[in-house]
């Protein structure tokens, strides 16, 4: 479970209250300026969007903290179900050692997807359904191009995230993790291209990887999912 | 509203006013920058904010900023330097490993100097270092280490694992600021990128130290592949496998290795750990 056990006035998974809904650091920003009833207010309101409500066809991630946890979830989802299906049914002429490094993939995606199910608990959202019926699982071009799209895109999505999240243990668990896709995403990019690996469609002039906002990650990643997401509820900043 | 004004009143009952805002510059170059992106209506709003970080924390969070920028430059000053000199050494064997040393060492330089402009542009000093700074020898212990393609390549793979590492821990310190925040999680997964790609040279080159260990993309357990315990230190700690007191090997009831589990996170270290890693490496 998430628990805080070093700092009490911090938003907590299980326990969490009307904090979560907005970060800490606005909360007291805000308060100061003496205005704290009506954000208070505001914040009340927010909270009765709890995450994981809504049928089959669409799910909320929910606010705060929970909610940016909940996309990070979202996307492990969709990650791990890629790579379930593409150790299952290998494309033609998979080498043993991209075999063995897609099933270590596989595994760490499956890891990160179960440590979010299984840390956000009762606030986890549902199992999301994928669509993966642009992706020809037998031609090596079209899954290691889908492989590098995800990759790419997820290291985006936690680069963008963080600043989403008030609770600095949680910024160092997306920070644990999103190391490893950039590590993914180095390795399948040399396999599409040798020497991609950083290559300037993906760090820019600055020497900085893409960092992309919930709405632009969900809007790329719509269209490998029939559940629909909705986003409409977490933290702008 | 005269924000001189207001600055001037609590400076009378406390004249620490402006060491608490960092500077008086600063403060206002702060102050300028967020008022001119907001409604005029809400600039109480952004003044109880600024005030709210001066005073929240015995130490102004401005002043933890400055510090944490000024540690990661000066990691990537290590790096930079290192870059240079690997790739004017020209022992890489290849075109590929060149252009692949020469990509990092861009972006090594580009990390130093994207850094030096956030820490001016904060209103801090940043700190400055010349090639003369280094001893990439680390005091005799990799005496060849721009002669020894393998030997260099290893001391990369410990810098780039190590720099990971660096950022992880210290982006809490940034979370108060989403733009300070943003670009060092920008520059952590670059670092990332850079270590996957070097472990893939050292095996493709077959110059793994000893011969036979095995390293791959991802750090698996404390393994670092490299035969002397001089860099053990940089890869303590990535065994872990649980994450926020949940089991990640076999969790859920999948079949997840130990291997697997720790491969899956990569671990922080902390800014202590790291300067004592990097210290042998300053002449």
């Amino acid at each position: 479970m998430l628990n805080n056990t070093s700092k009490e006035d911090q938003p907590d998974l299980i326990n969490d209250g009307m904090a979560r809904s907005f970060s800490r650091r606005k909360f007291f920003g805000i308060m100061g300026a003496g205005t704290a009833v009506m954000i208070t207010a505001a914040a009340c309101r927010k909270e009765m969007h709890s995450p994981g409500k809504g049928n089959n066809s669409s799910v909320d991630l929910g606010s705060g903290d929970v909610g940016v946890l909940n996309y990070a979830y979202a996307l492990e989802q969709l990650e791990a179900a890629f790579y379930v299906k593409v150790v299952a049914s290998p494309y033609t002429q998979m080498s043993p050692m991209e075999k063995s490094y897609l099933t270590d993939i596989r595994d760490h995606e499956i890891a990160h997807r179960e440590f979010f199910k299984a840390a956000l608990s009762t606030k986890a959202i549902q199992s999301l359904e994928v669509d993966f019926s642009a992706i020809d699982f037998t031609d090596r071009n079209s899954v290691l191009g889908t492989a590098k799209a995800f990759e790419d895109l997820g290291v985006s999505a936690y680069n963008g995230a963080g600043q989403l999240l008030s609770n600095p243990d949680y910024l160092t668990l997306a920070g644990k993790i999103v190391s490893v896709e950039a590590r993914h995403a180095a390795w399948i990019r040399d396999m599409v291209t040798a020497g991609s690996f950083a290559d300037m469609t993906a760090v820019d002039s600055n020497g900085l990887d893409k960092a992309r906002s919930p709405q632009e990650v969900l809007s790329i990643a719509g269209a490998f999912l029939k559940t629909k997401i909705n986003a409409s509820n977490l933290p702008t900043s | 509203m005269n924000l001189q004004n207001i600055l001037s009143e609590i400076e009378k009952t406390d004249p620490e006013v402006y060491d608490r805002l960092d500077t008086r510059r600063s403060a206002m170059k702060s102050f300028a920058k967020t008022s001119g992106k907001i409604a005029l209506a809400s600039i109480p709003f952004a003044l109880g904010s600024m005030f709210q970080k001066a005073y929240s924390s015995p130490s102004a969070p401005t002043d933890l900023i400055l510090d944490t920028l000024n540690f990661a430059l000066t990691l990537e000053y290590l790096e930079s330097n290192f870059y240079i000199r690997a790739v004017a050494s020209a022992i890489a064997p290849s075109a590929d490993a060149m252009s692949a040393l020469t990509v990092i060492r861009d972006h090594e330089n580009e990390h130093v100097i994207f850094l030096k402009t956030a820490i001016t542009a904060a209103g801090g000093t940043p700190v400055s270092f010349t090639a003369d700074s280094f001893d990439f020898t680390a005091k005799g212990t990799f005496p060849d280490v721009f002669s020894n393609y393998g030997l260099m390549l290893a001391v990369a793979q410990t810098f780039e694992d190590t720099g990971v590492r660096a950022y992880k821990g210290q982006a809490p310190n940034l979370i108060s600021n989403n733009d300070y925040l943003t670009a060092a999680l920008q520059i952590h997964s670059v670092e990332a990128r850079h270590a996957a790609h070097i472990r893939e040279m050292r095996k493709t080159a077959n110059l793994l130290i000893p011969a036979g260990v095995d390293v791959k993309p991802w750090i698996t357990l404390d393994q670092s592949g490299i035969a002397t315990s001089v860099v053990q230190p940089s890869y303590d700690g990535e065994q872990n496998v649980t994450q926020a007191g949940v089991a990640i090997t076999n969790i859920g009831g999948h079949n997840i290795s130990a291997s697997a589990a720790s491969e899956a996170f990569d671990e922080p270290l902390t800014k202590d750990q790291i300067v004592a890693i990097v210290t042998p490496f300053f002449a």
